[in-house]
């Protein structure tokens, strides 16, 4: 239902809904942009798990490769950790907090964008980035000598896997932006990232991890997105590893978007 | 007055807004018809931003309804914001993106295709009158710069209700003259402007009609000559040295004598007829044990009215 139209201005009115793609692309496209306008803000996500790969190569290869089954490749076991410690709390929330203190939020609450837009717009945009950072860390584990069982296509679905996690993750750095619009909260959201990737196989395959912590891995998602992520490496097209590792997707993004989308409506009931 | 609702740019009755315990606007009723520009005069935290954010769809009111451009604010958010431009007070501007980005992004979320929104780039680029630093980043902008970025991005999309929140607080005269005759010559073309500000000079210049609001109300509401002469045609100031305590009573003994005030040092009277109060005034206060160093005459200014209804000043005036 639309009222009757008001007494027409005279003037000319240029504006009209523009349609969810484009507010999502417009939005989108200027967070890629201003994010390659300061790489130093994404650097360290890819910086530290280059990092823990090398330093945990290095130490750990031998140690563990002499006592596991011949074949065995540390590298390859190693390689998924460090594509989910880069792709893991990358988000453009800090950013958004930036908007919301410097009202350019308000600014695009007053054009006719769809509200949903302002928050998908930012994921869509994070979802790409965290797909670039995994290219990196994949060619280093190349270069190191680290094959696909599944091929090019094992790839592809290591990257999509990777990205989509990424993805259901940020969720919680930007219901946290949402909520607080505060700049600290946002910041030490990143310890979230801490449990998650460290309470799970990170180091050792399940059957060696101790009684509490294996415990912590059986319900922590990030163990199954490393099984998967690995079996593409490692085993082949192993695809109870894959189903377990998209129901973690699932799982995970069930609860982190609609803490996220709640937010949104939170913020803007209070205005 | 004749309108029906939809006849009228801005129509809001007994708007309340509410934070937590804290009443800001406490019941505003407000009619602004299409073409007009409207002053929304008071002194920080009166209500102006909080009622202002509620007719732009930004917050919904606790109390009340509101219609911007024919359509309510609440329910139909989505058929003001396409009708409406609105540059809030501060900037909101992104200071990272250059202003050339920013003003096409704007034009882009107004679902504008490309050929449209690169031919109002153009004609906002003179408007901002920055020239090639259209193309800088916007941190590196100077305030002036920045609140006319901000009023393009506002009328990207041609507007027929403007809002401008404060649009000259913390500009140098020039930039505030530019703002000006840019909001005139934006009524001329028709659009309707909704102006807060603190400056009673600015009210006094653009406004057609003035609402004074103070502690969340509407006080008085007119075009600024008759809220003017609302409280006599004429004003004296004095200015004495010594304890003017005495001086309102012996004052306001006198015929034409209508109010007196005393701020600091000056006594300000309300007069009938200015020409024919000064000597008697004069004569008045100096049987009062104080000495004149200055006198003037002059016409009642919005401060005058203010003062006169609320007891207060506007802060941040022109003095």
């Amino acid at each position: 239902m639309t009222a009757a139209a008001p007494t027409a201005p005279t003037h000319t009115n240029l504006a009209r809904p523009g349609g969810l793609l484009t507010d999502l692309r417009s939005v989108a496209l200027r967070a890629l942009r201003l994010t390659m306008r300061e790489p130093e803000a994404v650097l360290p996500a890819l910086i530290i798990p280059l990092f823990f790969f090398v330093v945990n190569v290095g130490a750990l290869q031998q140690f563990v490769e002499a006592s596991a089954p011949p074949g065995f490749s540390y590298k390859a076991f190693q390689l998924p950790l460090a594509i989910i410690t880069a792709v893991t709390g990358v988000s453009r929330a800090s950013s958004l907090v930036v908007d919301i203190q410097d009202g350019y939020f308000d600014r695009l609450l007053l054009t006719p964008i769809r509200r949903i837009s302002l928050l998908l717009g930012l994921m869509v945009a994070d979802f790409v980035l965290v797909v670039v950072l995994t290219i990196p860390v994949l060619i280093l584990g190349f270069v190191l000598g680290v094959r696909f069982e599944t091929g090019p296509l094992g790839v592809l679905v290591f990257i999509l896997l990777s990205g989509f996690w990424g993805l259901v993750f940020t969720g919680f750095p930007y219901a946290i932006a949402l909520k607080t619009g505060n700049p600290a909260a946002v910041n030490s959201s990143f310890l979230l990232f801490f449990p998650f990737v460290f309470l799970t196989t990170a180091f050792l395959p399940k059957e060696a991890l101790t009684g509490w912590l294996a415990a912590i891995a059986t319900v922590n998602p990030v163990t199954y997105m490393l099984a998967a992520l690995r079996s593409l490496i490692l085993v082949g097209w192993d695809w109870t590893a894959i189903g377990q590792s998209v129901v973690a997707i699932a799982v995970m993004g069930a609860v982190s978007m609609p803490l996220a989308f709640a937010a949104l409506r939170g913020r803007l009931k209070r205005g | 007055m004749t309108e029906t609702l939809t006849d009228l740019a801005i129509k809001a009755d007994g708007l309340v807004r509410r934070f937590g315990d804290k009443v800001a606007v406490a019941g505003v009723d407000l009619k602004v018809a299409p073409g007009e520009i409207y002053g929304f005069l008071g002194p920080n935290g009166a209500g102006k931003s909080t009622t202002v954010r509620m007719l732009v769809t930004l917050i919904a009111p606790s109390e009340g309804r509101a219609e911007v451009a024919g359509y309510d604010v609440v329910t139909q958010p989505g058929q003001v914001r396409l009708r409406i431009g609105v540059a809030l007070q501060d900037a909101a501007l992104d200071p990272k993106q250059t202003g050339r980005e920013l003003l096409d992004l704007q034009g882009r979320l107004y679902g504008m295709a490309e050929s449209v929104r690169r031919t109002r780039l153009e004609q906002l680029a003179e408007l901002v009158d920055i020239g090639d630093a259209l193309d800088d980043r916007i941190a590196t902008y100077s305030g002036g710069m920045k609140r006319r970025l901000d009023l393009a991005a506002a009328l990207i999309h041609e507007p027929s209700v403007l809002f401008l929140d404060e649009p000259t607080t913390g500009l140098d005269p020039l930039s505030r003259q530019m703002v000006w005759e840019e909001v005139r010559r934006l009524n001329a073309q028709g659009v309707t402007i909704f102006l807060t500000t603190q400056y009673l000079e600015e009210a006094d210049e653009l406004a057609n009609r003035v609402g004074i609001i103070a502690d969340g109300r509407l006080v008085a509401e007119g075009p600024p000559e008759v809220l003017k002469r609302s409280i006599g045609s004429d004003v004296v100031l004095v200015k004495v040295v010594g304890d003017p305590a005495a001086v309102p009573d012996a004052l306001r003994a006198l015929p034409d004598v209508e109010r007196v005030d005393v701020r600091g040092d000056t006594v300000v009277i309300s007069v009938t007829d200015g020409a024919k109060a000064v000597s008697p005034v004069a004569v008045a206060i100096d049987g009062c044990g104080v000495t004149v160093a200055n006198l003037s005459l002059r016409t009642p200014t919005l401060d005058d009215v203010f003062l006169e209804l609320t007891g207060g000043h506007l802060q941040g005036e022109d003095r």
